[in-house]
């Protein structure tokens, strides 16, 4: 009886925003539209309870619960609760926005908190089957919110192609799962861990067994089409153009978290023992993604296209960390994401904002002149687009920085060289956007109207990136002792 | 001893100043901008001043420390520290900006508070290059001050602004991420990012080559270096004269002072082995680069060709290793600070008047124009290595060292005075002398109060330091011995080790 409390107690903030997500549904049956902010209101709660159970609850200590299934450790509780901020954050942005595009429904809400519990099942997931379901709960809300805009066709077939191309990764995952499950016989991160551990102590050539091998690669297929890596990255670009920009927001920042989670449950514990094999695999998908993220972003007009591409590289950086294979690889992979989600927050919310009644602000076009229409706006997207491109002192150049003095210490010379090299033709569609604010002139001299909140949010957000960014020892800190207290 | 915090000062109160700036200054209140940032701009030299005097010039190690913790995750060290290499070039660069803020009192109508704050906020910036004695805090230092000089010339220069501010971002960009790959490295040998530990590790040859060139990326592009200069006419001719200014007068300078602070002293071995290649490059640079300055139209772009001849010189210095050339090399960075914005300061009056940088637009200004055309012709003497001038004192400092080193060498880098002399001369004539060329230039009216003080300015510190150079050279001389010392110590890795 005590293990089941306790077991339910450490998954409180999951249950919490679980059942919120229904009493969202249930509510919203009985609301006529006047009253739709008591939604918004109910899952800003929702997301602020769950993330004080989660502060409330913080140790140093690993705990597991449900009979190994589920994972209590500092990294599952600061992804969590980042993931939980960055939601509420999305929320301020995304609800002008969607007010206006008569979007503003019960649905959206309940399907982002039932979002939300699936990336935090994810991030706590300890158990193939148990990261799973919570991939397949994030990935099935996201599908129907990228069509929730039901009569645009853009949507609807960037739903479908998401859809498809979704399911088969999923496919894929399960079935590289079940190869693991053949040969080691457990689907618990740890046993299978111990267990491959312990063959390879008896037969050195059991980690080269042709069946563990593929599984590992069908993983690794199923994770890159998640995080949307080189080479399967295809339905990024489409997906995040044709999303409403405010499903956009949502697809290009926060589940990179769970992303980031799930493959460090399933890579660097589960299969630590096949490192040799994932890094090599890891170290081509960075330097795939890295080099055509950069150099296709060059030749986009759309906005939103860009910066799927844009994020395109900056997941290679990510895996160029993961794939040191050392635990200041793994934090410096912790410090990227973390960036990389609040500059992307900071980017679409400045597109958000842009964006007005029966107006999507899509095209670099739309861009000119900001500097003329609103100097702070322009500066907050300035900020952005430095710390993007990784030049300090911004918060994005530690995140580069800590990912290539891992790699560097890992001894890949050549490939920081590399990325670094790819960095500056990266910097150069960062530049562009910069040059249509500051040195062009508007197009059009509409006035940019947003709420109060939704501003003060934004500038808080972009401003973090240049105060983390002069300041950055407590994210570094933060993230190496969070995956030191972790994995150790 | 007592906490110092003078070099904190020098870099901080102008990037406060630039935020006050831009937070209160406005198009409506245009006045009160200029004057804050003039303001500003003063406050920011002041505090520079005690580096100058209560500098201890018998003393060759870094003075003015400060050193706190900054980002203990990586070592990394708020750590500044001056020697006697950077307390002239922050003295020019505080100097220089005030220069640039009159420079553009008039001439900037739009934006002025953002256009100021960004002179200010490079400021602050530049001089932490120059006092960084971590390299992170160095690196940091180094690119954010490519943010506002990029928006400088893409917001308020010519019509070709946009491709020449890009081209000037992401050249010095390149380089720059090089020059991080190899601190990342050198971290990794020493677990430290600081500049002094740097150099006393030890590495072997083939390592301090490829750090060599990781450096020499960054910095070659930053003098800039025959074959890495293209974007420096592209950037001087689209850049508003303040932009100019300052890009001749202290960006260009944190090349030559980091190779001094990190290329050489890092790899000096590397340092010895690549000398002839450094050599040649300058020499190309200056003879070269000084007859491509020959053939310019265009005014900015013949003395931008013009700097890039010059600082030539200053690379040549460095690499003959010897004291004289080096003490050369730095001198003439200084006086190539006073000169080369002297000049582009020039053309800025003629431009803001005339609105065209053609040399054929103009002729006869000297009919209009005495006063200008006085202090034109001084420069243009300085520029060609008058004696007397501060240009005369580096160059021929610099030609005697090398005539100890190779008398071939010394020849071709002495050719310059002839060259120098036929591009800066010819202008001055096509320019200055003759009949009035058109009814513009026959309306011209001369010098206002500002323009002239701003030219007497520099025109004295040109005449004083050509006069009397030890200004620079007692401040240097301990430094330089030391430095040349630590240059002939080998760091290769000793057999059996």
């Amino acid at each position: 009886m005590d293990t089941i409390k306790a077991d339910l107690l450490m998954s409180l903030p999951e249950i919490t925003v679980l059942s919120m997500a229904m009493v969202v549904l249930i509510i919203d049956l009985f609301l006529n539209k006047k009253n739709r902010l008591v939604i918004y209101g109910l899952a800003q709660v929702t997301l602020f309870v769950a993330a004080y159970l989660v502060w409330g609850s913080h140790t140093t200590t690993v705990d597991y619960a449900y009979s190994g299934m589920f994972v209590d450790d500092p990294l599952s509780e600061i992804l969590k609760l980042a993931t939980l901020i960055g939601a509420a954050i999305m929320l301020v942005y995304t609800r002008h926005y969607m007010m206006l595009r008569n979007m503003f429904s019960g649905e959206y809400y309940a399907l982002l908190l039932f979002a939300t519990a699936g990336m935090m099942v994810m991030i706590s997931g300890h158990n193939m089957l148990s990261i799973y379901v919570g991939l397949e709960l994030l990935s099935l809300c996201i599908y129907a919110m990228v069509a929730l805009d039901r009569d645009n066709p853009k949507a609807t077939e960037a739903a479908m192609k998401y859809f498809v191309l979704g399911a088969l990764a999923s496919g894929m995952l399960l079935y590289g799962m079940s190869m693991i499950y053949g040969v080691t016989g457990s689907l618990d991160i740890s046993v299978i861990a111990q267990r491959l551990h312990d063959s390879a102590l008896i037969n050195p050539d059991f980690v080269k067994n042709p069946v563990l091998v593929l599984g590992l690669v069908f993983i690794v297929a199923g994770l890159a089409f998640k995080f949307g890596a080189v080479p399967f990255h295809m339905w990024a670009p489409d997906v995040y153009q044709g999303s409403p920009t405010g499903i956009t927001i949502l697809i290009g920042s926060i589940p990179k978290f769970a992303g980031f989670a799930m493959a460090i449950r399933l890579l660097t514990t589960g299969l630590d023992a096949l490192v040799l094999d994932w890094q090599n695999m890891l170290l081509i998908m960075a330097v795939l993604s890295i080099a055509i993220g950069n150099i296709t972003a060059i030749a986009q007009t759309n906005l939103k296209r860009m910066l799927a591409y844009s994020t395109i590289s900056h997941i290679g950086f990510l895996l160029l960390g993961l794939m040191s294979g050392t635990l200041n690889g793994y934090a410096s992979s912790m410090v990227y994401v973390m960036a990389y989600v609040l500059m992307a927050l900071a980017g679409f919310g400045v597109i958000l904002m842009l964006s007005r009644k029966g107006f999507e602000a899509e095209q670099l076009d739309d861009l000119k002149g900001l500097n003329q229409r609103s100097p702070w706006a322009a500066f907050l997207m300035l900020i952005t687009m430095f710390s993007m491109a990784g030049v300090p002192p911004t918060l994005g150049f530690y995140a580069k920085f800590s990912v290539l003095q891992a790699a560097l210490q890992a001894g890949f010379v050549w490939i920081v060289v590399f990325a670094v090299l790819m960095a500056v033709v990266g910097a150069f569609y960062y530049l562009r956007i910069i040059k249509l604010m500051y040195f062009d002139e508007p197009l059009d001299d509409a006035v940019i109207d947003a709420p109060l909140d939704m501003r003060m949010v934004l500038s808080l957000n972009a401003l973090a990136l240049l105060g983390i960014g002069l300041m950055p020892q407590g994210l570094l800190e933060l993230c190496g002792r969070t995956i030191y207290a972790s994995l150790h | 001893m007592l906490a110092n915090y003078t070099l904190s000062l020098s870099i901080w109160v102008p990037i406060l100043a630039g935020l006050l700036v831009l937070a209160a200054g406005n198009d409506s209140r245009a006045s009160m901008t200029r004057w804050l940032a003039l303001l500003g701009g003063i406050a920011g030299f002041l505090v520079t001043l005690p580096l100058y005097f209560q500098f201890n010039i018998a003393e060759g190690g870094f003075q003015f420390q400060e050193a706190t913790y900054w980002i203990p995750a990586f070592q990394i060290y708020y750590h500044l520290g001056v020697d006697g290499i950077s307390v002239p070039l922050i003295l020019l660069t505080s100097f220089t900006t005030v220069i640039c803020i009159i420079a553009s009192w008039e001439v900037i109508k739009k934006s002025i508070a953002q256009y100021m704050a960004c002179f200010l906020i490079m400021s602050g910036l530049m001089i932490g290059v120059f006092s960084a004695l971590d390299s992170i805090l160095y690196y940091v230092f180094w690119e954010s001050m490519l943010i506002p000089m990029f928006l400088v010339i893409g917001k308020w220069g010519g019509q070709n602004r946009v491709y020449a501010t890009i081209k000037f971002f992401l050249y010095t960009l390149l380089g720059s991420l090089l020059m991080l790959v190899a601190f990342i490295y050198l971290f990794h040998k020493t677990g430290s990012f600081n500049i002094v530990k740097y150099h006393d590790v030890v590495l072997p040859l083939n390592v301090q080559i490829f750090i060599f060139i990781a450096f020499f990326m960054a910095f070659a592009v930053k003098i800039p270096m025959w074959p890495l200069h293209t974007w420096l006419p592209d950037a001087h001719v689209e850049a508003p004269t303040a932009g100019s200014v300052v890009l001749a007068a202290v960006m260009l300078k944190l090349g030559g002072y980091s190779f001094l602070r990190f290329a050489m002293p890092i790899a000096p071995d590397a340092s010895h082995y690549l000398s002839g290649y450094m050599i040649a490059l300058s020499l190309i640079a200056i003879l070269y680069i000084a007859l491509v300055a020959l053939v310019q139209k265009d005014m900015k772009k013949l003395i931008a060709y013009s700097s890039i001849s010059h600082m030539g010189f200053v690379t040549l210095g460095f690499f003959l290793f010897s004291q004289l050339g080096l003490e050369g090399a730095i001198v003439q960075m200084i006086s190539h600070g006073f000169i080369s914005a002297a000049m582009f300061l020039c053309v800025g009056v003629l431009y803001d008047r005339m609105h065209s940088r053609e040399i054929a637009s103009y002729g006869g200004v000297a009919n209009t124009m005495p006063v200008f055309a006085a202090f034109a012709v001084f420069f243009a003497m300085a520029n060609s290595g008058l004696p007397g001038t501060s240009g005369f004192v580096g160059e021929f400092m610099v030609i005697l060292a090398s005539v100890e080193y190779d008398f071939w060498v010394a020849f071709i880098a002495a050719t310059t005075l002839i060259f120098g002399a036929s591009y800066t001369l010819w202008m001055v004539k096509r320019v200055f002398y003759g009949e009035a060329a058109n009814k513009k230039v026959a309306a011209l009216k001369d010098l206002t109060r500002r323009e002239f003080a701003m030219l007497g300015v520099l025109a004295a510190l040109t005449l004083g330091i050509g006069v009397y150079p030890q200004v620079i050279t007692g401040m240097t001389q301990a430094t330089s011995e030391r430095f040349l010392n630590h240059m002939t110590t080998s760091k290769l890795p000793s057999v059996g080790m």
